[in-house]
């Protein structure tokens, strides 16, 4: 069975693990860097960037998390956990510590204070097989009879709730954008890593979770088959 | 369309928070310290708690130009304390763009029976309590979060840790309860009988709930987790200390890692003296203020 991680440093947590749990795999609650070891994929939640990232550094998880990404580990950050991948932070604290991992730049409450807090319906491009990037050949999630069906890409009316959220001012090659609110990109990925800047774990919506746990398993199949 | 403000996004923010450390603070150099010892939110006061039960008088909302070089100095959420029904101080904190509005027996209550109105707001709200029936009744008013009132300013946990239990067990008792008896179980506690219901079904509130009120060392930070809070409040406890970075600092790794007695023990040791604490039986309580 999938093992994800939610880093639970702090933040929403509870919220993660209960998608994930809906989307039957194994959810870890992660406090330790030795927890990292066996898992097939990671979940940095919404909170404080500058709270999770000053105790990643202080334990460790920077530099493993790191090199478990670069390994090909899909690491999946929203909110916090998109600033936390960005390579760089406009207006974030001077010392605020990265992974540095994606090819974007994030502008943190970018959206304003939580008075511009909202929630609203955006369209998002989520292949929904998760297999290649782009793909239009995908599994039907809504029956989970395993048959590979083509698919729309547009999952359109996804339930975003922005919370103080960032957005993403500029993205590199290799970027993805999955989604814009407000002509600012909300959601993104590059390979192995997914950003959002607002929050499916507060939603009933499972399908950004699901989306993630088919780049895990495809990723799975691709090494078994192809990469070995 | 986008929607502002609806409870989702309220209490979303709190969701935010959880597991993490609010801190009070009086001033912008002491907003950096708490950010930078890793809390996730500042709230900002005039004074401390343990100033405001030694200086007596009327303890009222901090004053709005400090409170803005708060907001200007940090970069996570700010917070505020309001007195108990005074809507006007909470309009005023509203219209600067706070990020959360504590109405708060800590500070002089301007209304002896009515609460704030809190769905008239955009800025959510959190609210103390002391038992289930006080939680809900600030819910029922639109509170987006909880927190437990413990005794403020007294570095003295016994208060927070009865005000949890007594939250626990009566939850507890409501989800043993059968369906005709909510009612009056309702009644009882002077709730509204559908939140009743509904916490009777989840088993929980259905709002984030942090601990506060006497938190002094990362050992109460860590029994207050223990207890079942989603994270704590700490007012007097790391400005009132000799180190507060140290402690806050500490603090915060003690409320992540609040079953971990190897953390707890390692960031315990050279924090300094705490907070001089008071004995509940010698003081007057805030906590009887608001209903």
């Amino acid at each position: 069975m999938v093992k994800i991680g939610v880093l639970a440093l702090q933040g929403a947590v509870r919220e993660h693990i209960h998608k994930l749990q809906e989307c039957q795999v194994k959810a870890v609650v992660i406090k330790r860097v030795t927890q990292l070891e066996d898992l097939d994929g990671l979940i940095i939640p919404g909170g404080e960037s500058t709270t999770m990232g000053k105790l990643m550094v202080k334990y460790g998880f920077t530099i493993s998390a790191k090199k478990m990404a670069q390994d090909g580990l899909p690491i999946w950050g929203t909110c916090a956990g998109l600033v936390l991948l960005a390579k760089e932070v406009v207006d974030g604290l001077p010392d605020q510590p990265l992974l540095s991992l994606m090819d974007i730049s994030v502008r943190r409450n970018a959206f304003g204070r939580q008075n511009e807090s909202c929630e609203a319906f955006i369209g998002c491009r989520i292949p929904r097989g998760g297999a290649q990037e782009g793909s239009h050949h995908a599994q039907d999630n809504s029956e989970h009879d395993g048959k590979l069906k083509r698919q729309d890409p547009e999952a359109t009316n996804f339930p975003a709730i922005f919370i103080r959220a960032p957005w993403i001012e500029k993205v590199g090659k290799g970027v993805e954008i999955l989604a814009k609110y407000q002509d600012k990109v909300v959601a993104a990925r590059q390979g192995n890593l997914l950003v959002t800047s607002f929050h499916p774990e507060l939603t009933d919506d499972l399908r950004f979770h699901q989306y993630f746990v088919n780049i895990i398993e495809s990723r799975g199949v691709q090494v078994k088959g192809f990469n070995n | 369309m986008a929607e502002k403000a609806t409870y989702k996004v309220k209490s979303g923010l709190a969701q935010m928070l959880k597991g993490g450390v609010i801190m009070d603070v009086t001033n912008a150099d002491q907003a950096k310290i708490a950010e930078d010892a890793g809390a996730v939110s500042v709230m900002a006061l005039e004074r401390v708690p343990s100033d405001i039960r030694a200086a007596g008088g009327v303890a009222r909302m901090a004053d709005p130009e400090v409170i803005q070089e708060i907001m200007d100095a940090v970069t996570i959420p700010v917070m505020a304390k309001t007195r108990i029904g005074h809507f006007v101080e909470a309009e005023i904190l509203q219209a600067m763009g706070i990020d959360y509005i504590d109405e708060s027996e800590v500070l002089t209550p301007a209304d002896e029976k009515h609460h704030i109105n809190k769905w008239d707001f955009k800025t959510p709200f959190v609210c103390g309590a002391v038992n289930l029936g006080e939680a809900l009744r600030r819910i029922s008013e639109g509170a987006a979060m909880i927190r437990t009132k413990g005794e403020a300013g007294t570095g003295n946990v016994v208060e927070a840790v009865r005000h949890m239990r007594t939250i626990n067990t009566e939850i507890a008792r409501l989800k043993g309860l059968r369906e005709e008896e909510l009612a009056g179980a309702a009644k009882e506690i002077g709730a509204p009988v559908e939140l009743v219901k509904m916490v009777a079904k989840a088993g929980k509130l259905p709002v984030v709930n942090f601990s506060a009120g006497g938190i002094a060392t990362p050992a109460d930070a860590a029994l207050m987790m223990k207890l079942g809070a989603d994270g704590n409040f700490v007012g007097s406890g790391i400005f009132k200390s000799e180190n507060p970075q140290l402690i806050a600092g500490a603090i915060v790794e003690a409320t992540t890692h609040f079953d971990d007695p190897d953390v707890l023990a390692r960031v315990s040791k050279g924090l300094g003296k705490a907070m001089p604490g008071l004995d509940i039986s010698e003081i007057v309580k805030i906590q009887d203020r608001g209903w």
